[in-house]
């Protein structure tokens, strides 16, 4: 079936290109984003932040800016001294810091005032005695330098997590080959720049009842933080997350300023507002984790991979974040794409006195994935085949499990492959084109969803409640928040594809922990699979109730139903029908009120072995790209005016978005391969280079090149109608493709992004020198590894579970 | 929000009001037209003037026409917009209307104006930047502080200038008007550009910019080559403006080659410049003329990109320029 | 507390704004700029702010037909001009041709930068009725989206053009369904 077929008349919502139902208020200045939300003698609130990377508090006097006319409340770290964090196993971050600051933006008092100018003018009346620490500012420094300690926790020293996995006999894999090639490569570290800086809104009322509104993509976790430092029952907790203006991953934690203003709302009585300016936001962070890489890849004659050994160095920042899980991401995907027989991944992350990485868009997967693809195109070019025949032949076949023990299902990258190379013009221009000019070929997978939650539970992901009214209306509930992928459309397209009717028929409430039941939130693509498949359930549910009324009105057997245009129809005797209102009039005649429940659970993953929760997905996204680039090799400056992307998404909801989708993927995958750079200055107390959208650099209309997108359907079982993400997987193959085709326009290596003109300018230069062609990072870090997990692979006769005890050092999660 | 700090503002109709208030409020004032480059360094508190003095209800400052001796006058209140869309600019100086419409975005280009990118503040990445940044390095000697963070050993600062529009007006011999309470004066463009960081206007506070004054470009040519990140909103790592006259044929009788964003100053590479004269405009002859001229030019570690890289860039740039100016 | 700290004390002024045709003579602050008195002081908070800085674009307004950054813009300054919000840009209940085709192509993602780019690409269309593609390219360069890519951006723009030129235009299947 192919995407322009409207789905072959299976579906009539479902693969038809529609508006997004929130999409006229955004385009007519309606929609209320957090800095919009305006209450009756509301405060605003602006937080102080440390100076120094690295230091202990030793006395912070408030008193001034008490004093300041306009000031309602000001607090500091001893006022929240319970600690947070996103992960179980890392609950290391304070609302203000109460003793030691661990970069320069971690907040340390906040001020509730009349308006932003006199909040301003308090945070500067704050002294603050510090004790100098020494900072830490890369993994190599992290590695020799245990203290001071960055934390109190960690695997080893100020290495906050080590991983050491071993399926298969790596070894024997790599002795079997008959060609190793062997990288090292840097993926530094970016941001994801949402034009919205994050705000938020705290009311606490007469009841005891507090309301946070928030720019925020995870209202479920933020929830679960507020009730923990405020120690308040949840149950007196409302969050509800605000139409977000970008995510990406950056507002995916809970955040010391969404703590700081419900505090502050709690302390004074009324309503305070925060929103954070651009710097605060760069400090906010939980970005691209910098990742220096060495892949070992073993290679029979044909490119068959014989066995992969992969090492990550991780350069976390301050606090742990999703780090722990970034770090697992960085070895998780490498084996779903192509067959990796047998796999070593040994993954280290350290704490540096730097803002905190996290997710962004990939999580953890964009480094490892560009270093596989460009390991592959040596690799190709060392056996003399074509890029896109190696991987070809070598894919990991549909329905399969890995070495790692995920377990794949629909795989729609050989297609993919073929769509890209058609496009290009590949095969008559690739290695042909003349010096300056070249194309470049890359593969990804990422997941639709993580399968396991953040915090252990047995419960559902994802629930979704629908109501009936009499007038024929719909109302869908969802926890899901809308960061303008059209999560709310999604769930509109869903439920009226099921009950028959126009979407723009279906009310949609989200994002409201009072009103909505519990979704996890709009992270690791798992959305419209999840709340899909929670709204396909609770649609079903309510279509029986109103197909029984109906039945028996209309005399029909209720399994000859057929819901359709916003009426009920007998299948054999169309003129048996009725309007889809009077069925629901029927049906809560009959049964009372009409609505019901949905909720979805991801199938339990395969592995056993500790660390197998990350990776596992309910469906694996596919896609592969092909990139022109052109180089000036008297600077270096690299322009890509094209690249050709095709995406398998199982099923397009709706085709509209998913181009969109990928169109925005490959412009941020653009901008992370030629020039966006968290920089910091390492002589100069780590300061942030650029923590401004000038300097900060995200491509303009000028950088941004064409692009022919190309949707592979291939419905996975998983996946509502057979739907896989689109969100985030298309950003993964840009990257590699860009380096794989900067090789062949002027035959050098980039092994580190940003590909940016300097380094490209010194490759070409080594070249013409007789030198190595190449740019890139030439040692690791020396760190501890923990024994390797063992864990024999399917193949082997594997159960999932490792063979030895392991023997981890405490701490870590 | 970022926000300006408390101010107030006057909107003067004649340069008459407009001198006469800025002696009113003394050195707590500002002159502001488009804001662009002010209102930011406010907002920062890099630049902080109790009160500015809105020009730009000055008609006369808003001039943009030929002298009857084919003289081109630009007001100071000129938005960029303006000058990029003029009929007589992009008919008589090209060059200027290209460098225009390379500065910042379109959308700034609207508010910026002649004036203010001519007086442009110069830049630096340990200054151009929020209060609480620079309070992390404990401030630099531009703003605040006492050292300067580029070169710390320096008694100087190495802020770097980087309008768009100053190499060409220089490479163009503009000159550029003022008036102050002591009356008018011209100043040659070449002759403004301090090389300080701090100091890098020989301007007094009180002097208005009234207008800039380009000379017919004649039978000469001109170009200038930007060079930045991205194709809009980056100020310039490096600009490079060329002038040539030729006899004629191909031969060089007069040159001037202009280097901005290398240094406090625009680099006037006059020597560069001589090697041009007498010689028609060959790959050698070109080659040699941006050896010379990449000589002094001195990037460092305060803008986009590594400075190696940029130092590399000069001779580059300058030959693009040079062969842009041949007659195919 | 002790006695109260006064700092410099915010100057506050008479001021009498356009804005979408309506008129709003307000008492405000004198540094306040055109972004803070639309949203603050007239409640239009359709306008946003990603810097307030004049590096993102998204804050941008009409004033006089001409895009212009209102967060580098002292409101005094524009009293008595003629200012249009994203909240003026449709006349009575139905869409301006521009939003309806963003809202049909799916131009606006997030939907943070969007009026920012309606109002500049509103500017483009009425200087030029047909623009290429390189035109609408530079009339966004200040402009940054960091959800679409831009691309469906340019395809809402071009539609709605050719809309408002007369001609009876559909998006392209490439745009709504990808190539083939």
């Amino acid at each position: 079936m192919g995407p322009n077929s409207d789905s072959g008349g299976r579906y009539r919502v479902v693969g038809t290109p529609r508006a997004k139902v929130d999409a006229a208020a955004k385009c007519t200045g309606d929609t209320i984003f957090a800095d919009d939300v305006v209450l009756p003698r509301m405060l605003s609130c602006r937080m102080l932040r440390s100076p120094h990377p690295h230091a202990r508090i030793v006395k912070i006097d408030t008193s001034r800016a008490e004093a300041l006319d306009g000031v309602h409340a000001v607090i500091t770290g001893t006022d929240l001294p319970i600690p947070f964090g996103i992960l179980p196993v890392s609950q290391d971050e304070h609302a203000l810091a109460p003793d030691h600051v661990r970069f320069i933006g971690d907040g340390v008092a906040a001020v509730a005032a009349a308006d932003e100018d006199v909040a301003t003018n308090a945070i500067d009346l704050i002294q603050v005695e510090y004790e100098i620490l020494q900072a830490i500012g890369s993994v190599a420094q992290a590695a020799e330098t245990p203290d001071p300690a960055i934390h109190d926790y960690a695997d080893d020293g100020n290495i906050h997590k080590l991983i050491h996995l071993e399926f298969g006999d790596v070894d024997r894999g790599l002795e079997r080959a008959d060609l190793i090639q062997d990288d090292l490569l840097f993926y530094d570290g970016n941001t994801h720049l949402p034009i919205e800086q994050h705000a938020a809104v705290a009311r606490y009322d007469r009841n005891g009842r507090l309301t946070l509104w928030s720019s925020t993509q995870t209202p479920h976790y933020v929830h679960r933080a507020l009730a923990k430092v405020l120690e308040l029952p949840p149950s007196r907790i409302r969050v509800i997350a605000t139409p977000n203006g970008g995510g990406f991953g950056g507002k995916s934690d809970p955040f010391p300023h969404e703590i700081v203003v419900s505090k502050l709302a709690i302390l004074t009585g009324r309503p305070v507002k925060i929103c954070l300016t651009r710097e605060e936001v760069f400090y906010c962070h939980r970005g691209r984790h910098p990742v220096l890489m060495r892949v070992r890849t073993g290679v029979t004659q044909d490119g068959a991979i014989t066995a992969m050994d992969f090492e990550s160095y991780l350069d976390g920042g301050a606090y742990g974040s999703y780090g722990v899980a970034s770090t697992y991401y960085t070895g998780a995907l490498q084996t779903v794409t192509y067959q990796v027989p047998v796999y070593r991944f040994r993954g280290a992350r350290a704490f540096t006195n730097k803002p905190p990485c996290g997710p962004k868009r990939g999580h953890g997967t964009p480094q490892p994935r560009f270093a596989v693809e460009v390991t592959l195109d040596k690799i190709a070019e060392r056996l003399e085949l074509d890029p896109a025949e190696l991987r070809l032949r070598h894919l990991q076949p549909p329905n399969s499990v890995t070495a790692n023990y995920l377990k794949i299902g629909t795989i729609g990258l050989g297609e993919s492959i073929e769509k890209v190379v058609a496009g290009s013009d590949w095969k008559a221009r690739f290695r042909k084109l003349p010096y300056g000019t070249g194309l470049g070929l890359a593969c990804s997978s990422y997941i639709t969803g993580a399968g396991l939650p953040i915090y252990w539970n047995a419960m559902p992901h994802s629930g979704v409640q629908l109501k009936c009214d009499r007038g024929g209306g719909v109302t869908v509930f969802c926890g899901s928040t809308d960061i303008g992928q059209g999560s709310d459309s999604v769930l509109a397209y869903i439920v009226a594809e099921v009950l028959g009717l126009d979407p723009l028929e279906i009310a949609v409430v989200t994002a409201d922990t009072d009103l909505t039941p519990v979704d996890l939130g709009s992270y690791s693509s798992r959305v419209t699979l999840m709340t899909g498949q929670a709204a396909v359930q609770a649609a079903e549910r309510v279509k029986q109730l109103i197909a029984r009324a109906a039945a028996a009105k209309l005399e029909v057997p209720t399994e000859r139903l057929t819901f359709v245009q916003g009426r009920v129809f007998d299948v054999e005797q169309p003129e048996r029908s009725m309007s889809f209102a009077e069925a629901v009039v029927l049906a809560e005649s009959a049964e009372g009120t009409i609505g019901a429940v949905g909720s979805y659970m991801p199938p339990r993953s395969t592995g056993r072995y500790r660390g197998s929760g990350v990776g596992p997905s309910p469906a694996y996204s596919y896609s592969a790209c092909v990139a022109e680039v052109e180089v000036d090799p008297d600077t270096g400056m690299v322009q890509v005016p094209k690249i050709w992307i095709a995406h398998d998404v199982g099923q397009s909801i709706n085709p509209a978005l998913v181009v969109g989708q990928i169109e925005g993927g490959v412009y941020m995958g653009l901008g992370e391969a030629l020039m966006e750079e968290m920089a910091y200055r390492e002589n100069r107390n780590l300061v942030h280079k650029w923590p401004s959208m000038l300097e900060y650099k995200s491509p303009t209309t000028h950088e941004m090149c064409d692009v022919t997108t190309y949707i592979i359907e291939d419905p996975d079982p998983n996946g509502p109608f057979g739907a896989k993400e689109a969100g985030q997987g298309p950003l993964l193959p840009v990257i590699p493709a860009v380096a794989n085709a900067i090789y062949d326009a002027v035959g050098v290596r980039i092994d580190e992004v940003p590909m940016s003109a300097p380094k490209v300018l010194k490759a070409i230069q080594a070249k013409a020198k007789g030198k190595e062609p190449r740019y890139g990072p030439s040692a690791t870090p020396v760190v501890r590894w923990p024994p390797p997990t063992s864990v024999p692979t399917p193949a082997e006769g594997g159960d999932g579970r490792a063979t030895k005890p392991e023997k981890m050092p405490a701490g870590g999660g | 929000m970022l926000r300006l700090p408390p101010v107030t503002a006057s909107f003067p109709r004649t340069v008459e009001e407009a001198l006469a208030q800025k002696v009113e409020h003394g050195l707590g004032a500002a002159f502001v037209a488009g804001g662009t480059d002010l209102y930011p360094n406010m907002k920062r508190r890099v630049q902080t003037p109790a009160h500015v003095i809105d020009i730009r209800r000055i008609p006369e400052l808003h001039r943009l026409e030929p002298l009857p001796d084919g003289t081109l006058v630009i007001g100071a209140c000129v938005t960029l917009t303006e000058l990029i869309r003029s009929e007589s600019v992009r008919q008589g100086w090209p060059v200027i209307a290209e460098a225009a419409s390379v500065i910042s975005t379109p959308l700034l280009q609207n508010m910026g104006t002649v004036g203010g990118n001519l007086l442009l503040d110069t830049r630096c990445n340990y200054y151009d930047q929020g209060y609480e940044w620079r309070k992390a390095i404990n401030f630099c000697m531009k703003k605040d502080g006492d050292i300067c963070w580029v070169a710390p050993s320096s008694p100087r600062c190495w802020a770097v200038q980087s309008s768009d529009l100053v190499p060409v007006m220089i490479a163009l011999d503009a000159s550029i008007q003022f008036e102050g309470p002591g009356g008018a004066r011209t100043v040659r463009a070449r002759e403004l550009y301090l090389n300080d960081g701090i100091d890098y206007l020989a301007k007094q506070p009180d002097e208005l910019l009234i207008s800039v004054e380009v000379p017919r470009l004649g039978g000469a040519r001109a170009d200038y080559q930007k060079l930045r990140r991205r194709g809009s909103f980056d100020f310039p790592v490096l600009g490079v403006a060329v002038w040539v006259r030729t006899n004629g044929g191909d031969m060089v009788s007069d040159a001037r080659i202009v280097i901005g964003a290398v240094g406090s100053a625009p680099v006037v590479s006059d020597e560069a410049a001589a090697c041009l004269v007498g010689q028609e405009l060959s790959d050698e002859t070109i080659a040699e003329a941006a050896r010379i001229a990449a000589r002094p030019a001195k990037p460092l570690d305060n803008t986009d990109f590594t400075i190696g890289w940029r130092k590399d860039m000069v001779p580059v740039y300058v030959r693009r320029a040079l062969e842009s100016l041949r007659q195919d | 507390m002790s006695q109260p700290i006064a700092l410099s004390r915010t100057h506050k002024v008479p001021g009498r704004f356009v804005v979408n045709g309506e008129v709003h003579e307000i008492v405000f602050a004198s540094h306040k700029t055109l972004l803070e008195v639309l949203r603050e002081d007239l409640g239009l908070r359709g306008t946003k702010h990603g810097c307030e800085l004049g590096e993102c674009g998204a804050c941008a307004v009409l004033v006089e037909s001409v895009p212009v950054l209102s967060c580098l813009a002292l409101a005094q300054a524009h009293q008595d001009q003629e200012i249009t919000t994203i909240e003026g840009m449709a006349e009575g209940p139905a869409l301006h041709p521009l939003q309806a085709s963003f809202v049909e192509v799916g131009a606006a993602q997030c939907g943070y930068c969007t009026p920012g780019v309606l109002l500049t690409a509103q500017a483009l269309l009425e200087e030029d009725s047909a623009p290429t593609r390189e035109d609408i390219k530079e009339a966004l360069a200040g402009n940054l989206c960091r959800c679409t890519g831009y691309i469906k951006i340019y395809e809402a723009i071009e539609l709605a053009a050719a809309r408002m030129r007369g001609e009876h235009a559909a998006p392209s299947k490439e745009s709504l369904y990808g190539s083939q």
